[in-house]
């Protein structure tokens, strides 16, 4: 079961403000997608094996050689909030 | 000896390896070469996370990372896979690290270190890859903070995180496998240890088997040294104190040397790592014998091959080939002059000179070394100039052949020592008289006469011999 605390908490992890309203209904909504993993795991895996990937493909790998970067205003462009060439995010700590 | 550990230290390490002699990135073509360059200008919609964009893996970094685990003598995984790593923080531009999580791709290595009673070995628990999150400066102090400014050229750089078991004993045991490490990571050409931010640690200490703690932000080997020392101080007052240590993350100020409670309220739970579905299982196991066929000679192996081909001490060898370029170095002047000879004069004097200075051996040349040992064997000046101008050469530059001429220092002919002792023994009758009388200080006396006479180009000890040999006859 979710409780209304670990929404918030999950909330306050993805720096998302919840409020108490929203927690509750949410919590509901969350119970009821874990129901649905209960009846997977109903289901026998003992011989299967673990898909980490959806596609059949191993090793898909690049060369080490060096393509064009942005430009800083290009890497900038999108960004109102910026400081001598750097991106500017609210004081931390 | 064996040591008994007296407080029950165990010491931990996690050293995070940059892979910056790499061209570009781990997943993005940018180049790794920003450390002189401007902020976030090698970046690109990888490195930023901008949305749609997709990674693709540096194979180099691979086999780079394949390397790092032969080298501590793990075992490389049969297949894995990297995993997202959940956290908001404004250096992880996508919100998540890319790094491995259960299939590290290698594990249960081994090194051997110098340890408090003799060789140690530290167990390597798994080196795994990951990327590096870019760089964040405060503007104003941290406690005054106004923001914070973000620098992504380091973003997505290759990364080889090192976990070691709990082996170590003491700082001083940490400080070591750090060395050691370094070394190691230098003979394989993976990464300039020499530029900012190549290595960083964080170590975990517990004493006397209870909670750990994790030290964070440590940037240097004297500094995880100093770190530690504080740690356990801190952990024993604790205790003494009647209080217990809990388990929690703390952080390094180097410059107060002192380590701060950092509050997280992240657990590792909270990291929510699932598969990363833009990048596709690696199975690179059956590339172990032909990347373990590009290892180059390591340190340990080095360091035995030195005694049995040169002849030389243990001692000797250790000194030589804990540094690759010191090796090297070695080997070159090992060609042109005969090991006897010229193993002490490089791993003593030389290295002792250059340490004394914090050089390292590319502040000299090989040929100046080779000049000055054949000078000395053909007796051309005396083992003390032969230092004189090592020392200069470190100090004011310039070659061995013109530091010599300027310095005046070829030794003196024979026959000018020999007038010279016969000339002080004729001015110093007294000194001769209570020589032979049995007083040994006199000998010292007319001996530095000499020297002072021939303007200390004389060798002492055969300036001494040829005034015994007058005062005998
Ligand atoms: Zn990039």
């Amino acid at each position: 079961m979710i409780t209304k605390d670990e929404v918030e908490h999950v909330g306050w992890l993805a720096r998302i403000e919840i409020d108490e309203q929203d927690a509750d209904s949410y919590a509901a909504h969350l119970n009821t997608v874990l129901e649905y993993f209960g009846q997977l795991d109903e289901v026998d895996m003992e011989n299967v094996d673990p898909t980490y990937h959806v596609m059949d493909v191993v090793n898909v790998f690049r060369k080490d050689v060096v393509t064009e970067s942005l430009t800083q205003e290009e890497a900038l462009e999108n960004t109102k909030s910026r400081q001598d060439g750097h991106f500017k995010a609210p004081k931390i700590m | 000896m064996a040591y008994h550990n007296p407080d029950g230290v165990m010491i931990g390490l996690e050293i995070h390896v940059q892979l910056n002699k790499l061209n570009t990135k781990m997943f993005c073509g940018c180049s790794t070469k920003y450390h002189n360059d401007e902020p976030n200008s090698h970046v690109c919609p990888v490195c930023l996370g901008l949305p749609g964009s997709l990674p693709v893996i540096n194979e180099k970094a691979v086999e780079a990372a394949m390397k790092i685990g032969l080298a501590l003598n793990c075992e490389i995984v049969p297949q894995t896979q990297f995993h997202r790593k959940n956290y908001y923080y404004p250096d992880l531009p996508k919100g998540f690290q890319t790094t491995q999580y259960d299939f590290p791709i290698a594990s249960e290595g081994k090194v051997f270190i110098e340890g408090e009673d003799g060789e140690h070995v530290i167990g390597i628990t798994r080196a795994h890859m990951e990327e590096d999150p870019g760089r964040l400066l405060h503007i104003g102090s941290i406690d005054k903070s106004k923001g914070t400014m973000i620098d992504y050229n380091r973003s997505g750089m290759a990364l080889i995180e090192i976990v070691s078991e709990p082996d170590m004993r003491s700082p001083k045991e940490a400080r070591r496998f750090l060395d050691k490490l370094r070394n190691i990571i230098e003979y394989l050409d993976v990464c300039d240890t020499t530029l900012e931010g190549a290595m960083r640690f964080d170590a975990n200490v517990s004493i006397g088997g209870g909670s750990r703690a994790e030290v964070k932000n440590i940037s240097s080997h004297k500094g995880a040294e100093r770190a530690l020392l504080f740690e356990i101080v801190r952990q024993k007052n604790l205790l003494r104190r009647g209080g217990t240590v809990v388990q929690e993350t703390r952080h390094f100020d180097e410059a107060r040397g002192v380590t701060i409670s950092l509050r997280t309220k992240e657990q590792e739970h909270d990291y929510r790592y699932f598969p990363e579905p833009d990048l596709v299982p690696m199975r690179v196991a059956d590339r172990t014998a032909k990347v373990a066929e590009t290892l180059p000679e390591l340190p340990d192996a080095k360091r035995e091959r030195f005694t049995k081909e040169y002849g030389m001490a243990d001692m000797h060898a250790k000194a030589l080939t804990s540094e690759i370029r010191t090796a090297d170095f070695y080997e070159e002047v090992a060609a042109k002059i005969d090991a006897k000879i010229c193993t002490p004069w490089v791993a003593d004097v030389l290295k002792g000179e250059l340490n004394y200075r914090d050089l390292t051996v590319e502040s000299f040349k090989v040929d100046d070394m080779v000049e000055i040992i054949e000078m000395v064997t053909q007796d051309k000046i005396t083992e003390k100039s032969a230092v004189d101008v090592i020392r200069a050469i470190l100090d004011s530059g310039g070659s061995a052949t013109d530091i010599v001429k300027e310095k005046g220092l070829i030794k003196v002919e024979d026959d000018v020592v020999s007038t010279a002792v016969l000339e002080v023994i004729k001015e110093n009758e007294a000194a001769v008289t209570d020589y032979l009388g049995g007083k040994e200080q006199s000998l010292n006396f007319l001996v530095g006469q000499v020297m002072k006479k021939t303007r200390g180009r004389a060798d002492a000890v055969q300036a001494r011999e040829m005034v015994l040999a007058s005062l005998n006859k």
